[in-house]
């Protein structure tokens, strides 16, 4: 039809992700790396064009009636639904949480989406809002509306929860990627790498048997003890898919700025590095749950680690990098053996390796 | 990690570095020849810790490099089937055939799967009788012991729904050809470690002496990287070539003979073409008569049939290690690695993925 | 193909030549590997893994030797360690 076929050569001629390049979506275009960030770069961000979502953070920020506030949305697609330490339900409240927290905001209300898949047991849904239920408990948010659909069998792996959620930002602190300074020091909250292996462990082909628990945690609490202090805090950002390299590299690199890593500093439980090692995995690109970055001004650094280590999600806080203006967007880490490699974003999911 | 620390600890790393810099007075270029060390040179920064006069390149060291594109062909052909599991170890997921790789597969609802090892590739057709599970069979001889093993146990366990599509490679014809070529400019050899613990060393010093190379066998971690680069500089330094081994906890001079004899048992010498060097002569594994049965190629028909390799992609040349990345025309624009030309840009240890990182941001520092 | 790691044998299951079993743990890690091609190996040895498959045990006096050479060459005396 002349129609159709008008419209199609629209979509090739102006569609700046070449059809011939991926005509299709493969995985790696959700797993937070490169190709991950050229469809938004690419296809979202010059369709939808708007400031807000040219500040590229984890939630939007705007005003409502003088008062700030926070948005954010995020879709939980993981398999297995149930591992060590959570499960889908767990998730979905704790990364929406995170991503308002990661603004600056205090959560108040979520939402839940759940597309349920014809056949899935009603015992297996009850486990999930359950979970649901205690998170939001511990969070100290409120799921205030929601809705559901149901798939034929089939065509829906079980179950996939969208969560989106609103907070407000008390105080005046301004949150986001532009206002890194060079001079800034990286912190981290604790050890990386536990919610990916700990789903890993369960994967049919993979399994193995480690005493590995996602570290899926709310992180409400502790940022908003950060800020409490009046610690300078520039930026925030939870470390999820991609892990903590792909996180710092996006932010270098809408920052504009270098930053420069110190491997021997960066926590790794012993099982999470045993687990990464015979499967041929970086730790740094592994996901985590609930583990962010806070980059703050030097002055407050020691401070800064203070605050987090009074609190139990942060009895590991510590500085692992800073922020210097020598190469916009590089991202180094120095080794344990005292060289320097560059940390890149990777373009697909990191896969175990054999080679 | 016990038997891994030890390897990594930096005063001893940086120790060894020195003794290096110590013994180096003329340019040398060496080459290594597995994925596992470039990997570990990439990943730790070696080149920084070794003098300038020292090139190391990266030889035909990863499988997933040279597996032929019409290999992976077959695969995606197989992979799209409905009866099909295709099962692969994660690294050859993403490199492209002539035209797509199995992620893309997976992308159309092909069931391909990553697996840690061959025996859970034999444990889901074990488990999924209706189906038919297929595991692609890449590797060098490190990996062959594991695959031979699969197909053993599934005769031995009468089951009838599991293949290998085999692409495995030799070490040792590598080498050579590389030497044969009139354009090679490598000078020592850091022997795969890992292939020698299967296969010991034998067979290296025929190599060493019709070539006058040193040949060190070596681990992979930092210092077992430079340990194996100061015993073959030591070589080069002194005009000696013979073959030696820097990885004693691991390699013995006869290697693992019970796995050998499971390799001879399953595996018989084939010609194999390596993707970017062409057809080496007895260079490959494949089934032997007796286990034909358990040939994927045959079984779904793909057997025979050779594509041309028509991208301009020059991986071949690179992996001789006679031309560098940066000289081959589409490196960085027509080919990158979010949209590979060849293999060598695929792997993250490919020589080209590992120069695409470091040109970025050449120039001054680090 | 080259990714092969040391772990230690905890236990065997299976003592069958073809399908020798055994528990390796890794580091806080462990994964059900096979023996068939280290039949002499036991609880308490280390092994190299890759696989699926334990390919040789560790020889852990040479395991200590290499970063022993260091301190030999030290004691043969005379290089100087150009230190960065």
């Amino acid at each position: 039809m002349a129609d159709e076929s008008n419209e199609r050569k629209k979509f090739v001629l102006s569609c700046p992700i070449p059809i011939t390049e991926y005509p299709r979506i493969v995985l790696g275009h959700g797993g937070g790396g490169t190709l991950s960030h050229a469809l938004i770069e690419k296809m979202f961000v010059p369709s939808f064009k708007n400031p807000f979502l040219d500040a590229r953070h984890d939630g939007a920020v705007f005003e409502i009636g003088g008062r700030k506030v926070a948005f954010t949305t995020d879709s939980y697609v993981v398999r297995p639904i149930f591992f060590p330490g959570g499960d889908i339900g767990t998730l979905a409240v704790n990364g929406t949480v995170n991503d308002l927290v990661m603004c600056g905001a205090r959560p108040l209300f979520i939402s839940a989406g759940l597309v349920l898949e014809e056949g899935l047991p009603m015992e297996t849904l009850w486990r999930i809002v359950q979970s649901m239920k205690n998170s939001a408990e511990a969070a100290g948010v409120a799921i205030v509306t929601g809705d559901t659909k149901v798939v034929d069998k089939g065509k829906g792996d079980l179950i996939f929860i969208n969560t989106s959620g609103v907070g407000v930002i008390e105080g005046d602190h301004s949150i986001a990627p532009k206002n890194v300074r060079p001079g800034d020091v990286v912190l981290i909250n604790g050890d990386i790498g536990r919610h990916g292996m700990a789903v890993m462990s369960q994967r049919e082909g993979l399994e193995f048997d480690a005493a590995i628990q996602s570290d899926c945690a709310p992180l409400a609490e502790i940022v908003l003890k950060l800020l409490a202090t009046g610690v300078e805090v520039h930026c925030l950002r939870d470390l999820t898919r991609g892990g903590l390299a792909s996180a710092v590299v996006e932010i270098a690199g809408t920052a504009g700025v270098q930053i420069d890593l110190d491997e021997s500093a960066i926590p790794v439980s012993g099982s999470v590095r045993a687990a990464c090692e015979f499967l041929g995995l970086d730790p740094i690109y592994v996901a985590n749950e609930g583990r962010f970055i806070a980059i703050v001004a030097a002055k407050d650094a020691g401070r800064a680690v203070e605050a987090l280590r009074s609190h139990p999600l942060g009895a590991e806080a510590r500085p692992i990098g800073t922020v210097s203006d020598r190469r916009a967007g590089l991202v180094t880490l120095r080794t344990t053996i005292g060289t320097q490699a560059i940390v890149d974003m990777l373009s697909g999911e990191q896969l175990p390796r054999i080679c | 990690m016990k038997f891994m620390d030890e390897y990594r600890d930096a005063a001893s790393v940086r120790a060894l570095a020195g003794r290096i810099r110590g013994i180096t007075t003329r340019p040398w270029t060496i080459m290594e020849v597995c994925g596992g060390q470039t990997h570990t040179i990439v990943r730790f920064g070696i080149d920084e810790l070794l003098p300038k006069e020292i090139t190391l390149v990266h030889g035909p060291g990863c499988p997933v490099c040279v597996t032929p594109a019409e290999l992976i062909d077959k695969a995606i052909d197989i992979a799209s089937r409905s009866d099909v599991i295709f099962c692969s170890f994660g690294d050859m997921i993403r490199v492209p055939g002539t035209k797509e790789n199995l992620f893309s597969v997976k992308a159309r609802g092909g069931d391909v799967r990553v697996v840690y090892s061959p025996l859970d590739a034999l444990k889901l057709a074990a488990a999924n009788r209706e189906r038919e599970v297929v595991f692609f069979a890449v590797g060098f001889e490190t990996t062959a012991p594991a695959n031979a093993m699969a197909v053993y146990q599934a005769r031995r366990q009468n089951i009838k729904n599991f293949s290998l599509l085999v692409s495995h490679v030799l070490v040792p014809p590598a080498i050579e050809a590389i030497l044969s070529s009139p354009e090679n400019r490598v000078q020592g050899f850091l022997a795969a470690g890992h292939v020698c613990t299967v296969m010991g060393y034998e067979e290296y010093r025929p190599i060493a002496e019709r070539y006058n190379v040193p040949i060190v066998v070596t681990g992979f971690e930092p210092y077992d990287i430079l340990q194996g680069v100061y015993m073959c500089v030591t070589q080069l330094e002194e005009g000696r070539s013979v073959v030696e081994n820097a990885y004693t906890r691991a390699v013995r001079r006869e290697g693992n003979v019970k796995a050998q004899e499971l390799i001879r048992e399953v595996f018989c010498v084939v010609e194999r073409k390596w993707r970017g060097i062409g057809e080496i002569p007895r260079s490959g594994l494949g089934l032997r008569d007796e286990y034909i049965e358990f040939d994927a190629e045959r079984r779904f028909g793909v057997a025979g049939g050779t594509s041309e390799d028509t991208s301009e992609c020059i991986s071949g040349l690179i992996l001789q290690g006679v031309k560098k990345p940066h000289e081959c025309p589409a490196f960085g624009t027509r080919c990158t690695p979010d949209r590979p030309l060849g293999a060598t840009m695929v792997s993250s240890e490919g020589a080209c993925a590992a120069y695409y990182r470091y040109r970025r941001f050449s120039s001054k520092e680090t | 193909m080259c990714l092969a790691v040391p772990g230690k044998i905890t236990d065997i299951q299976d003592h069958d030549p073809v399908t020798r079993r055994g528990t390796v743990d890794f580091g806080g890690v462990f994964k059900e590997i096979n023996l068939a091609f280290v039949p002499d190996a036991q609880p308490g040895d280390y092994v190299l893994v890759h696989a699926g498959f334990a390919l040789n045990t560790i020889d852990e006096a040479e395991a200590g030797k290499i970063l022993e050479y260091l301190h030999e060459i030290d004691e043969l005396g005379g290089l100087e360690e150009t230190g960065s």
